[in-house]
Parts: structure tokens; sequence; C-alpha cells
């Protein structure tokens, strides 16, 4: 048997949702359960919980976590100045960077200046080799992520600090999860009965950045892992919680995190980053969102070393309502351009671009009763 | 000044834009009844079916085979999917200047062998060389000629019918992205690049429709399978064999293996009273020994033309054609 079988065996999944519609029973009228990760949206449509949930009477909309749907177009456009600007660049960055597409076009479709070029990895380790393998050139990694991959970018940054590669910075785009929470519930344009807390995250931050949420709030909430009865502990918890009329930070993922979190990785993320107000596509300006390097490392900070400042605007280009579909306003297929003009193959949005964006998700995996 | 439309890689997929270039350009220039069937290989008058295909793989070397092996069994296969035995092929070969004359020798006996073990005789062919540069070590056409034993019918297929799936999925797609070291680990898959003649049998043991499971996937087959007649196809994920190691890859990767290419590997109709006499037959043999019955034709949940998956989780979703570029220079 493989070992994610059991976290998908269809009996435990049954019984599981039929629980969650007996505790859904006897709660009110709306139960609507934001899952904050994207890597959660797209395993509940992949493996068609989605519409048993519905059917259960929960309501799953999907937030703010997929960090290239986040990252407001000025970075890519500073991205792509760079590429268009300079003789001597590698552009390193993760594949779906590259078809994001801005005002000035997408990554992928730019030529880049004669004697630069775009190179798509996997992890930034594979930034540094370039940098290290081409001393003539000059190697930019942009770094887009979450607290999951932070510490690796934030690795890569004292790496080539140690190693003086002074042909090597990042142009970061580094966000952390537990803000955004916060502007979702304060501007209440959406009416939430719970949050499922990302799995992969967690393991990285632990179970306190998420306790007022419910403390201050009285959100219930649940830190969930990504197999579709992780999914589904974590949906029941937060009925069981609403039901007692006792909000917390359960946690249903503990084979994979712990109540602290990873205290070595939060360590390094502390000694290399410092947290910065950051502006998210679609919420704005969030104090505190975000990380960028310390000034240590200001030799490896692209913005710093090259004299750049990022045009950050949290607005979508015309007709594109990304920003409402991070907030957990706007359900992907309500999106007039959804489909119909804006398509995996032609995407006019990042949440068409991202693996795990709400809308290539809900286009790829559409669920049926 | 406008830019020129021009060609992508996403044509090559054997998704949707392929099927739109057909349609669209392939179909309109030539207007031919016999191409208009978009058969895996035409059937000509006189009992004779015939096919043709070109292979560019890179690597040309893989685990598992070589884009001999593969020229071989790729217009093979396309021949017995479409009802015919395999008699004979042509061999064309365009050659990049520099080739190493050792990896040509490798090429051509693996060529020999392919066409030994799928009873083809090897009776005519042609060999180009382009300069250094104008092409990738070498590129192979092989057309094929059968004698047509039975006619594939779709339009035969009846709610209640069951779709059989000869073996796992996705081995040659993983052993190919493993082999240009796409994965940055290592990975022990071969390619299950095999000649299917062994099914020829079953065209006469009641199976309607039959196709091999090459770009595009499993998905993108049955989709157009489910596009061509008037009922919805029903498969469930637990019933469709993989291995450990595709399995491993595809969940590390995010790759869809309903989605990944085989080149040994088809899918099968069959009335329902005939299909577990079928699936007996094809576990006898080595190449169907993780042979499974996947699905149905109809069922509760879909719509005329759609093809549903039943997840393991016990939920239902939409599988439609691949759209994009999976993997360029595959086969």
């Amino acid at each position: 048997m493989n070992p994610t079988d059991r976290f998908r065996d269809k009996n435990v999944i049954a019984a599981l949702i039929r629980e969650i519609s007996d505790i859904r029973k006897g709660l009110g009228a709306v139960c609507r359960i934001m899952e904050v990760c994207g890597t959660h949206t797209m395993s509940i449509h992949r493996h068609g919980l989605g519409a048993m949930l519905e059917a259960a009477g929960v309501e799953m909309i999907s937030g703010p976590g997929c960090p290239v749907c986040i990252t407001p177009d000025g970075f890519h456009e500073t991205a792509i100045d760079l590429l268009t600007g300079r003789s001597d660049l590698i552009l390193a960055t993760f594949g779906d960077m590259t078809r994001v597409p801005t005002s000035k076009g997408s990554i992928q479709r730019t030529a880049p200046a004669r004697g630069s070029s775009v190179k798509i990895i996997y992890s930034p380790d594979e930034s540094l080799e370039l940098a290290r393998a081409n001393p003539a050139k000059e190697v930019v990694f942009f770094g887009v992520g979450f607290e999951t991959t932070i510490p690796s970018i934030a690795v890569a940054a004292k790496t080539a600090a140690a190693e003086k590669l002074r042909n090597y910075s990042i142009l970061s785009a580094l966000w952390t999860i537990p803000p955004p929470l916060r502007a979702v519930i304060t501007s209440g344009e959406v009416r939430v009965s719970g949050f499922l807390y990302p799995g992969h995250v967690s393991v990285i931050i632990g179970e306190t950045p998420f306790k007022f949420i419910a403390r201050d709030f009285g959100y219930p909430g649940a830190i969930a892992g990504f197999e579709p009865v992780d999914i589904l502990l974590g949906v029941r918890s937060i009925l069981r919680q609403i039901d007692a009329g006792r909000p917390e930070v359960a946690n249903e993922y503990s084979r994979a995190v712990k109540p602290e979190g990873n205290t070595i990785a939060q360590r390094i993320m502390a000694d290399i980053l410092e947290p910065s107000d950051a502006c998210w596509r679609g919420l704005g300006v969030l104090p505190a969102s975000g990380l960028r390097l310390k000034k240590e490392f200001g030799k490896h900070d692209t913005e710093k070393k090259f004299g750049l400042k990022i045009d950050s605007h949290e607005s979508d280009r015309l007709g594109c309502r990304c920003g409402e579909v991070l907030r957990g306003v706007l359900s992907p297929p309500d999106c007039p351009l959804f489909g119909s003009s804006c398509t995996p193959d032609s995407p006019r949005g990042p949440c068409m671009v991202s693996f795990e964006g709400a809308c290539l998700v809900h286009i790829k995996y559409r669920e049926r009763m | 000044m406008t830019k020129e439309a021009r060609v992508s890689l996403e044509l090559g997929s054997g998704g949707r834009t392929m099927r739109e270039f057909i349609a669209g350009r392939i179909l309109p220039a030539f207007a031919d009844p016999a191409l208009g069937l978009l058969l895996d290989a035409s059937h000509l008058p006189a009992g004779i079916a015939f096919t043709t295909d070109s292979y560019v793989v890179d690597p040309v070397v893989f685990p598992g085979g070589d884009i001999g092996k593969l020229a071989v069994n790729g217009t093979v296969n396309d021949l017995v999917v479409s009802g015919a035995e395999p008699r004979f092929l042509s061999l064309g070969l365009i050659l990049e200047e520099g080739l190493e004359w050792s990896l040509l020798d490798r090429v051509l006996a693996s060529i020999r062998r392919a066409a030994r073990a799928a009873g083809v005789r090897i009776v005519t062919g042609d060999t180009k060389v382009v300069r250094q540069g104008q092409g990738d070590k070498l590129f192979i056409n092989t057309s094929g000629i059968g004698r047509v034993i039975a006619r594939p019918r779709p339009k035969g297929v009846r709610p209640g019918d069951r779709i059989l799936l000869t073996g796992t999925l996705g081995e040659h797609s993983v052993a190919i992205m493993a082999a240009r070291g796409e994965f940055g680990f290592e990975s022990s898959v071969k390619s299950d690049c095999a000649a299917l003649n062994f099914l020829l049998p079953f065209w006469k043991r009641g199976v309607l429709w039959m196709r091999d499971i090459t770009r595009g996937g499993l998905a993108t087959i049955l989709s157009e399978l489910a596009a061509d007649i008037p009922y919805p196809l029903l498969i469930e994920e637990e019933s469709i064999p993989l291995s450990r190691p595709v399995r491993a890859a595809a969940e590390l990767l995010g790759i869809d293996p309903l989605y990944l290419a085989c080149e040994g590997r088809a899918v099968l109709i069959a009335p329902e009273n005939k299909a577990e006499g079928i699936l007996a037959g094809l576990k006898s043999h080595p190449l169907g020994r993780k042979a499974a019955i996947i699905g149905k034709v109809g069922g509760e949940i879909g719509k005329k033309g759609e093809l549903i998956l039943r997840t393991s989780a016990g939920g239902h979703r939409l599988l439609e054609p691949l759209t994009s570029e999976l993997l360029p220079r595959i086969c």
C-alpha cells in the first residue's frame, strides 16, 4: 500500500463527509470556510471534495495563499526592465513566474537584451550555481514565496555573502501568511465561518502565529495537511469548534506540524531577513506582512544593488479580477473573463498562471455532482 | 511592423492545438475521405491499412529503448489499433552531420530487432544528411502497411460497455524526463515502448475500439472518443494501474499521470458481457499483466460528450483534452 493511500481511503472519506454533514445540520445559515493555501485549493478540487462538501452544506472559498498570485505586477515589471535594459543578466526564477502577464508583457514573452537570458530553476541553490558558473554575468534570482520557501531563499543570500558572490543578488517578493488573514477579517467583505490553515507554512511557523484569529476575532480554524482525509479532518474540526462555540487553532496535521514549528528555519529567517510593510495584489499595503534582506545583505539585494524602486500597486490590469479572487470575494467561474478571454494558454492574470492559482485550479479540475 | 504568427511547440503536444491545426489546415487542404476519418491508420481499398509517423525523441537513447525501437513500435501500434496486422515498414532517416557511427549502428540494430519482434519487414527507405545544427542527431520517419482484419466501430459503442487499459500509465514520459535530467533525482523507470501485436486477436473477440496511449495520455484520448459518441464516459481513478515510481514522480512534480504518454499501452472498449473474458486474455500476455477494467460508457454523472473521472476519494470531475505542452519531443 502506498503511504498516501490511507489518506485517500474513500470509506474514511465518506464517513467524514457524513459526520461533517451531521454537525452542519445543527449550525446557522452560512457555513463558509476559507482554505488559505493554494495547495489546499488544488487538492480539494483535484479529488472532487468541493462538490462533496457543498452537498454536505459547507462552502469552501480560496484565499490569498498563492505567492505567485499575490505578488504585484511591479515586481515582474522590474524583472522585465532588468532583462531588457542590461546586457549581462541571467534572470533565474520559478517557472510560473515567467508567465504572469503585466503591462510590460510576461517574462517569458520578453525578448531579453542581447547577452541576457532567463533561466527557469526549481530551487534557490540552482541560482547560486548559475552565479558561480558565470562570473562575467550578473545573476538575479527573482525569488518569491511564503514561509515555506523563504528559509531556502534566505540561505541563498547567506551563502552568496559567505562566498562573496559579487555577481549574485535576489529580487525578493517574500510574504508572510498571517497578516492577510487579518485583512480579510477586518475588511468584513466576505463572511467567513472559519479558516483552514496551510500545512506547509505551519510546518515552519507552528501554531502560535494564527492564535490571534481565534483569540481576538473569535474565528475557528484548523491546520491541515493536503490529502483528502487531512482536509476533511480540518473541516470537521472547524465545524466542531463552531458547534461548541470554542474557537481555537486546532492542529490536524500533527504528523508534520509541531506547535512551535521549525525553530531552526525560524532562526535562519530572523538572522537574514527583517519584517517590512508589503503591498499585496488585491489587498494593498499590509503592515509587517513581508520580509526583506537585512542591511548587511544589501550587496545581494537586487533593489539596493541596482538602485531600483519597485512600483508596487495592488490593482489588476483592466478586466482582470484576480484581486477579488484572492480576497475570497469572487469565485473564479464568476469572473467574466474566466475560460473565455482568460485561459491557461492565454492567461490575463496570475491566478490563471500559477499551478496553485484558484482560477487555474477551477479550470483544470471541474467538479461534477 | 506586425509580428508574423509562427508555429509554437505547443502544436506538437497532441492536444487541442494539434486537433485545431488538423481540422483547420490539413483536412481542407487535401479533402480526402480516408484522411478525413482521422484514424491512426487509414483503411484503403484491397484490405490495406496505411500509416506514417515521425520520431524526434530527445534523448535518442533512453531507459527501455531508443529512437529506433520507438520508430518501429509506434508505427506498428498505429496499425494494430486501427484493426490491421502490421506487414511492411519504410524507413526514412534524417541524420545530422557529425553523428557518431556507433550511435547510428546501435539504432539500426535496434530497428532490426524491433521489426523482427513485431513481424514487420523494412522494405524501402531513404537517408538524408543535414548540416550540424540543422537537426538534432537523428530523426526517423516510418510509414507502415498492414492487412485489415477488423474495422473499429466507435459508433457501435453503447452505454454499459467497459473501458479496458492494457497496463500501467506514464512510464515512457517519466523515463524520458529522467533521462533528460529534468528531475534532479535518479529514477529507475524504463519506457514501456513495445509492439502491441498481441492485441490483434482481441478484435475478433468483440473489441469495438482501441487506441494506443501516446501524446496527450489516457485523458486526452478518451476525451476525444467521448466527443465522438452520444454518451459520456466514466473512469475510476482507483482502478487505473500506476507503477510506484511513476506515481511517486507524479506526486512530487505535480504532474497528472492521466496526461502522460506511453509507447506500449492501449485503451480498449468492449461490450460488458465480453469484458471479463477479454481482460483475462489480456492478463495472460506479459504486456497485459497489469491490464484492468477502468470504467464504462455512460454513467449518471456526465453529460453527452464528457469524460468524467471518479476520484479515489469518491468525488467526480470532468477531464478535458490536454491543451498546452507538457513535454516536447517525447516521441
